[in-house]
């Protein structure tokens, strides 16, 4: 651990101003503590943003949600709306990690949390995404947990969140801040694939903060489903996970979603493998053609190669619950 | 989660037996309880270490300017400024040491493994060590490594181990059995990973002696380590470990903090903590990986016609690990051809260390499995086989069993698993798209018992103190020491308090291999019997004393009190004894030994039975242990609470060995890589079914006085084949290689 300054700004411009490429945001702490002591992170100047206004959840005029970044995930999980109208969500934010760590984390730093790579964790060797040009250990080793998807031969680390799982199925918008003012980032297009640049996670400039998450009005509370395989029942990160929704009119699919995790270095998602489904009946066979179309060019590394049976095991199984989930409420 | 404990036939005497409280609880979750990194001095140190990334070679440079030049760092140790160790290995050899040249942290330039310490910072704060340790630059030179057992088994050679001889005529057994399965197990490195990270904090005192709070289930085994590594005059350290986080071997051995910490507090002169982190956890003793061929003969009725178990584990270069991996499959049934083997392979990793049952668990393992593929071949139930196979003697000692209720512990699980209504075929039973599963498996302890000794003190108040040097890793030794001396001595356990974990107390062996309850029990038995010699005495020294001419057998030590079984008005408070002594207090103490005369003609151990069922997901390949019988027997038990609390926790190890315990090694690196709670798994409530402990009835008169077993380990063996088994009769699939994650199942 290094020494760093620390600053408690209380408004988002005052933030964004302080910020820069040897700063870090800092408000959970429940990924970023540990990088730390592990001398993964060492940033100069903490910014510690729990006292911004960021913390509400509020209606928006067309009938979504808008998430402020310091809403923790037990609160977001256990709201009234995400619960009636966003069940995907909540399956997903109470999938991850253990209750503690649900209490501290917060709605924007679940995006922005690092791999968990165990090269990615020990200094001791070389890592891409942690010292760029240094060399990616995981390709000839423990790749396990790595990706099928969307991988380069610089990085083959996944994203390891759930709620961002399901983030992605139901097409959320990043809120963000930056000295220049506000955007609005699809949430597709937040993360990143690792490319020549596995250091780069997602798009954020150095200085730009995430203030809040917006969900569109359609949740598919009537059929979705959040599946998660992991190697143990609770604090275990996914070897793959499935956020599936569907809307269903009578037996016929109008609208799907399908986000896998587990599987590549952002939510991975594929147009066609929805679209597949829209007009069909929900049926097993029907799941399992949008299911070999997700799976499209997937490649193991090795050591992670049952992923791909494992993926399209899990879409199949996650569309079959989604779209029993009605009768099963 | 529950237990049956129904009355033994012969109890013991209260309040053993009964299912008290831990009388340390109150101080353990209320924060009184105090353990190694708790303990301040004046003037306290911090340590932080510096770990090898490589994993052989040398070290070529330690710049340590920018470090030292940081505020409050006030030394970089290394082996280039260290105080001066012995030379001889004979001075590192502790009293768990494998036969070789134990490791010494700091010795020389030489890497032997990754994660070894190779230097250690010192700072005012924990903060400043920390941040100095990031800016000492290490320059190493690699050498070629191997750690990979599988890559180099062509290496092995014939462990040290003293292993029974051949027995009968192996082919020949084998040429006339109908049934035969020749099958290879491989089990992986697993690290102890107590909730306690290892630590000590040394605190010179005024006489420059050093009194030490360590982390280890041996205080005397430290102080003597300290003793003779140091050159240290004999008496000059004390080691106090009160309390102790959780060990499961790992505090058998001197840790590498221990003899840091030291160095830094005698070059400093001045006190000094040092804890590991949990990635550091990872950096010393582990359970070796093994590879284990099972070879098993039977005629059509099952009855085993040979039995040959060749084993294969890791060691490090430096030293040869052994632990009593393939003995049992010369013991746990009858069989008169047998061949055992043991062999390892010397890898640039650091040595093995025993952990929780070692050997037991990873060699009953392939043998219970190896069995469960036996009763597949022979077309016999795999509970039925395992008692065609029964066996009254331990043939490898040709010697019958003290005692041995494992027929009762198979009958009284399998009625309360309800085995009789399992379908023999696997892939036979089915709950929506989960595929069900049961197993079985035997486990098998060694009942052993250790020289120790004890003191009792009984005071003017009538309250007793024992102590004794041994310590409690987190088992009950305080609270089954409290029940075995408030019984032994006839006073009320409120009235006994229980000083262990301390190097200046009576000798006490190491605390592991369930014997601490055998042997520092049997101590304190004897010496309440001795202290009740002298209580008599002085009691018929007081005037007018009603016990005059009475002999030992005519009265009773009861509720406090010395009492005449003929008169039972006739009585003297305890207290009053001593006080009419004229001293403060009387006391006594014994060095008991096991009572070899009367052992010598059997064998004894614990044994048990474990009945599993599994639910597999068949698409997913997801496995839950969703119900657990755990039959047991292990003597008389001396407090069913927590002795039931050793065996859950025995059980939960076994899922987690079955399932998820892996400590995976990068082999081109050389370095273990899932070093956090995060990334090594053990298993968390909700991996947890129903389990339910049974003690069966056993009586021994013969282990020793109390008829007591322990049950430390005999709870985690077996757990792991019963669940893999359980997996085979769900799903078809025999998995040989633990842990049994997900992808094997696909």
């Amino acid at each position: 651990m290094s020494p760093f300054s620390y600053a408690r700004p209380t408004a988002v411009q005052e933030a964004v101003q302080l910020a820069g490429p040897h700063a870090r945001f800092i408000a959970g702490g429940t990924n970023l503590i540990d990088l730390m002591k592990e001398n993964v992170e060492r940033p100069q100047r903490l910014i510690d943003i729990t006292g911004l206004p960021l913390h509400e959840v509020a209606d928006t005029v067309d009938g979504g949600l808008l998430i402020g970044a310091l809403v923790s995930n037990s609160d977001l999980a256990w709201h009234p709306r995400v619960q009636h109208d966003y069940p995907l969500l909540a399956q997903a934010i109470l999938a991850g990690a253990s209750p503690q760590l649900r209490n501290m984390a917060t709605t924007g730093g679940n995006l922005l949390q690092r791999t968990r790579c165990l090269y990615f964790y020990d200094t001791a060797t070389p890592c891409n995404k942690r010292e760029p040009g240094s060399g990616c250990s995981a390709r000839q080793g423990l790749n396990r947990n790595h990706a099928i998807l969307g991988a380069s031969e610089h990085c083959i680390a996944t994203h390891p969140s759930d709620m961002c799982v399901a983030l992605a199925a139901l097409q959320a918008q990043v809120h963000v801040a930056g000295p220049q003012g506000a955007r609005q980032i699809a949430f597709a297009d937040f993360h990143r694939l690792p490319g020549d640049q596995p250091q780069r996670d997602n798009v954020l400039a150095d200085n730009e903060l995430i203030t809040a998450i917006e969900l569109p009005a359609e949740g598919f509370a009537a059929h979705s489903h959040y599946l998660k395989v992991r190697d143990r029942e609770s604090y275990a990160f996914a070897l793959v996970s499935v956020a599936a929704a569907l809307d269903i009119d009578g037996h016929v699919i109008r609208q799907a979603r399908i986000a896998l995790g587990g599987v590549a270095h952002k939510p991975w998602r594929n147009p066609d493998a929805e679209a597949v489904l829209i007009g069909k009946p929900a049926t097993a066979a029907n799941f399992r053609l949008a299911a070999d179309l997700l799976l499209d060019g997937a490649d193991g590394q090795g050591r992670n190669n049952f992923k791909i049976p494992l993926a399209r095991q899990a879409v199949v199984r996650a569309l079959t619950d989604a779209a029993q989930a009605m009768e099963a409420a | 989660m529950s237990a049956t404990v129904k009355p033994f036939s012969v109890p013991l005497e209260a309040p053993m037996g009964l299912p008290m409280d831990r009388v340390d609880g109150h101080a353990k979750v209320t924060g009184e309880a105090q353990y190694a990194a708790d303990f301040h001095s004046a003037d306290l140190t911090y340590g932080w270490v510096i770990s090898s990334p490589i994993a052989h070679g040398r070290i070529v440079d330690i710049d340590a300017r920018a470090a030292l030049a940081l505020p409050g760092v006030l030394l970089v140790l290394s082996h280039l400024n260290r105080p001066e160790l012995a030379s001889y290995d004979e001075s590192y050899t502790d009293a768990d040491a494998a036969e070789g040249s134990p490791f010494r942290p700091l010795y020389n330039d030489r890497i032997l493994y990754s994660g070894q310490p190779v230097a250690m910072v010192v700072a005012k704060t924990l903060e400043q060590a920390r941040m100095a340790a990031a800016q000492v630059h290490i320059e190493y030179r690699s050498e070629p490594h191997q750690t990979d057992l599988n890559a180099q088994l062509g290496q092995a050679h014939k462990a040290p181990a003293e292993l029974p001889k051949p027995r009968g005529d192996v082919s020949a057994g084998l040429a006339r059995s109908s049934a035969k399965v020749e099958v290879e197990y491989q089990t992986p490195a697993e690290h102890h990973n107590p909730m306690e990270p290892h630590a000590s904090t040394v605190v010179m005192q005024p006489d420059g002696g050093l009194l030490i709070y360590d982390k280890t289930q041996g205080t005397q085994n430290c102080r003597t380590y300290l003793e003779q590594v140091f050159g240290l005059e004999p008496g000059s350290v004390r080691v106090v470990a009160h309390f102790v986080g959780g060990a499961f071997g790992s505090g058998l051995r001197p840790q590498y903090q221990l003899t840091l910490a030291v160095m830094a507090a005698l070059k400093l002169n001045r006190s000094v903590r040092l804890a590991l982190t949990r990635q550091q956890m990872f950096t010393f003793g582990y359970r070796p990986p093994t590879v284990q061929r099972l070879t098993l003969g039977s005629d059509a009725d099952g009855k085993l016609q040979a039995v040959k178990h060749q084993a294969i584990a890791q060691t490090s270069r430096f030293e040869d690990f052994t632990e009593h991996l393939v003995e049992w499959s010369g013991m746990l049934y009858h069989c008169d051809s047998v061949e055992l083997d043991y062999q390892l392979v010397p890898l640039d990793v650091f040595t093995p260390l025993d952990m929780r049952a070692p050997g037991a668990t990873s060699g009953v393992f392939a043998l219970e499995c190896a069995m469960d593929e036996l009763a597949y071949a022979a077309g016999i139930c795999p509970l039925q086989l395992r008692l065609r196979n029964y066996t009254e003697r331990n043939q490898n000692e040709d010697k019958p069993y003290s005692s041995k209720a494992l027929r009762e512990c198979y009958s009284e699980g399998a009625e309360r698993f309800g085995w009789a209504r399992r379908t023999p075929e696997p892939r036979s039973m089915r709950d929506g798209h989960e595929l069900l599963g049961w197993g079985v498996a035997t486990g098998v302890w060694e009942a052993m018992q250790q020289k120790a000794s004890a003191r009792v003190v009984l005071d003017g108040e009538g309250r007793l103190h024992v102590s004794s040097a041994t310590t409690d890793i987190g088992t009950g030794t305080y609270t089954v020491l409290t029940q075995i001396a408030a019984a032994a001595m006839g006073v009320d356990s409120d009235a006994v308090h229980v000083l262990i974990g301390d190097s200046s107390l009576p000798t006490a062996p190491l605390q592991g291999g369930s014997f601490t309850i055998s042997s520092v029990g049997s101590a304190v038995q004897q010496a309440c019997t001795a202290l009740q010699k002298q209580l008599l005495e002085a009691a018929q020294k007081i005037e007018d004393s009603p016990f005059a001419d009475v002999s030992r057998d005519q009265v009773v030590f009861i509720d406090g009190r010395l009492r005449l079984k003929a008169d039972p008005t006739k009585q003297l408070a305890l207290s009053e004894i001593v006080r009419s002594s004229g001293s403060g207090q009387m006391q006594a103490q014994v060095d008991a030994e096991p009572d070899s005369k009367k052992r010598e003609p059997y064998a004894t151990a614990s044994h048990s039975a474990v009945f599993v069922e599994v639910r597999v997901d068949e698409a997913l390949g997801i496995v839950r242990v969703s119900r657990v019988v755990s039959a047991i027997a292990a003597g008389r038990v001396v407090n069913p609470k927590t002795a039931r609390s050793q065996i859950l926790g025995g059980v939960v190890w076994g899922i987690g060995m079955a399932l998820q315990e892996e400590t995976q090694m990068d082999h081109d690196l050389g370095r273990f890589m899932n070093h956090s709670f995060a990334e090594y798994h053990v298993p968390v409530h909700a991996d947890m079914g129903e389990i339910e402990v049974i003690f069966v009835d056993e009586q021994d008169t013969i282990v020793n006085a109390l008829g007591s077993k322990g049950v430390g380990e005999i709870g985690l063996v077996g757990v792991a084949a019963a669940i893999a088994n359980a997996v085979y009769h769900a799903t078809g699939k025999r998995i040989r290689q633990l842990p049994i994650t997900l992808d094997k199942l696909l």
